[in-house]
């Protein structure tokens, strides 16, 4: 292609002056053939990929949106047995709470009894020695009147039993020594030796 | 190259660009005088085939879930015209089978256009009225097939005859939206196009031209500073044509679910 060439070309054109509206029907097949070679193209290939990615696209989100949502759920779930578990817990332990205090309450009673029981043995007890002690007393005082009804009687046998002023004589100065011997024993006198 | 051949036709002052110079020699001129042969244009068509092709299968042949940053421009690409367009217009019981078609279409024009910013390959393929014919053309089949397909013959009908008007109208009316629909529908599609990118394409020429003859034909300091605020303006109009190749691709593919939803759902006009 020579400068020469071109020179002449643009020469006849320039004469001519083509009309711009005047197609090159060479050109409306090109670009014909061009567009059908690259609808071909877009067809086959672009279209297809940029569909499968939008889709793939949609499909992870929506199925993220979906997995989250199972999570929330579980979680959820998780939580209401935790609450549950809770609550059974709390339960649990008041009960014991109740059961502990029934069983204290029924130790202290228990612990009351028992003490009542102690208390009456040993009252028995004492009772008992009271007797025991008083019978003894009781035994010895029997003992000790005894002598000294024997002694009143040899003495008032040895005065006169004629009439009562004197017996009542008698028995006055009988008690006096009684009361002088007490007196002479002193206080330390225990009703044993009192008696004796 | 331009310039230099310019000044070859008409020696002296300046001569700004034609249309004819949009259409350049032939890159294998062997069949020029059947008028076929392989143009600088079929090769950017060619070129956009694969770099789309290319572009989206490598972004996606990972199809990871957390898009790596490439993915991730491909995938916006690819919702813009899923549920921006597709969905949004033919309505969501529609809308999958016809993805791939609008899909296809938006990126095709949309790097195309975007061929006419890029440093060296500067031509959209779609200033060609050739190119937009092609793809205008593509669309008016698809959408008078797709309505038969749907409604049977009665689809012209639908078509033609709008439902709720007064009968005496009807005379009027029925011939205009049969030339709206079927005549002037198409010619706009492809011109619309067509006329945006060869205009952008044209200012870029001659600011390219115009910025030369200044800067380096002329002799006077004067002039040449004069050339460099032709670059500035240039400048500032690049961005204004990615603007509008970015709005034209999508303004084509809007019109075209906009055409396909009346043909699928004729019954509801």
């Amino acid at each position: 292609m020579g400068e020469h060439m071109i020179r002449a070309q643009l020469v006849q054109a320039a004469s001519e002056d083509a009309n711009p509206l005047f197609p090159n029907p060479w050109e409306i097949l090109a670009t014909t053939v061009g567009f059908a070679v690259l609808f071909f193209i877009v067809v086959k290939f672009v279209v297809p990929a940029f569909e499968k990615a939008y889709q793939d696209r949609t499909e992870a989100i929506e199925g993220g949106l979906s997995k989250a949502e199972e999570a929330q759920a579980e979680a959820e779930a998780l939580k209401a047995e935790y609450e549950r578990n809770l609550a059974e817990a709390r339960q649990e332990a008041s009960q014991l709470r109740e059961e502990a205090r029934a069983e204290g309450a029924q130790i202290v009673a228990e612990h009351k009894e028992k003490a009542a029981a102690e208390a009456a043995r040993i009252t028995e007890q004492a009772q008992q020695h009271i007797a025991a002690e008083r019978a003894s007393a009781e035994a010895s005082l029997r003992h000790e009147v005894g002598t000294l009804a024997t002694q009143l009687a040899s003495r008032i046998v040895g005065e006169a039993l004629e009439d009562d002023a004197r017996s009542q004589r008698v028995v006055d100065r009988f008690l006096t020594e009684l009361d002088a011997e007490a007196a002479e024993h002193g206080s330390d006198a225990s009703p044993t030796g009192a008696a004796r | 190259m331009h310039s230099l051949a310019l000044r070859a036709a008409d020696e002296g002052g300046f001569s700004p660009p034609t249309i004819s110079e949009t259409h350049l020699p032939e890159i294998f001129p062997w069949m020029a005088e059947w008028g076929t042969g392989f143009g600088k244009q079929m090769l950017m068509i060619a070129l956009s085939v694969v770099v789309i092709g290319w572009f989206f299968t490598w972004a996606m042949r990972k199809r990871a879930l957390v898009p790596s940053r490439t993915q991730y421009i491909a995938e916006s690409g690819y919702h813009f015209v899923r549920n921006t367009v597709a969905k949004d217009i033919l309505g969501e019981r529609y809308f999958k089978p016809w993805i791939p078609f609008l899909f296809t279409i938006f990126f095709f024009i949309l790097v195309n256009n975007l061929f006419g910013a890029i440093p060296f390959l500067q031509m959209p393929s779609f200033s060609h009225a050739g190119a937009a014919y092609a793809m205008a053309g593509i669309v008016y089949i698809t959408w008078i097939a797709v309505g038969l397909q749907k409604n049977g013959l009665r689809y012209f009908k639908l078509a033609v005859v709008p439902s709720g008007v007064p009968k005496y109208i009807l005379p009027v009316l029925v011939p205009l939206e049969i030339i709206s629909n079927f005549i002037v529908r198409p010619v706009t599609h492809s011109l619309r196009l067509m006329a945006v990118m060869l205009a952008g394409h044209i200012i870029v020429m001659l600011a390219g031209s115009g910025a030369e003859f200044l800067i380096v034909q002329q002799d006077g300091l004067l002039m040449n500073a004069t050339g460099v605020l032709v670059l500035l303006g240039f400048v500032s109009l690049y961005f204004l044509e990615l603007l509008m190749m970015v709005l034209q691709a999508f303004v084509f593919v809007l019109l075209t679910a906009i055409y396909l939803q009346g043909a699928i759902e004729a019954d509801a006009h």
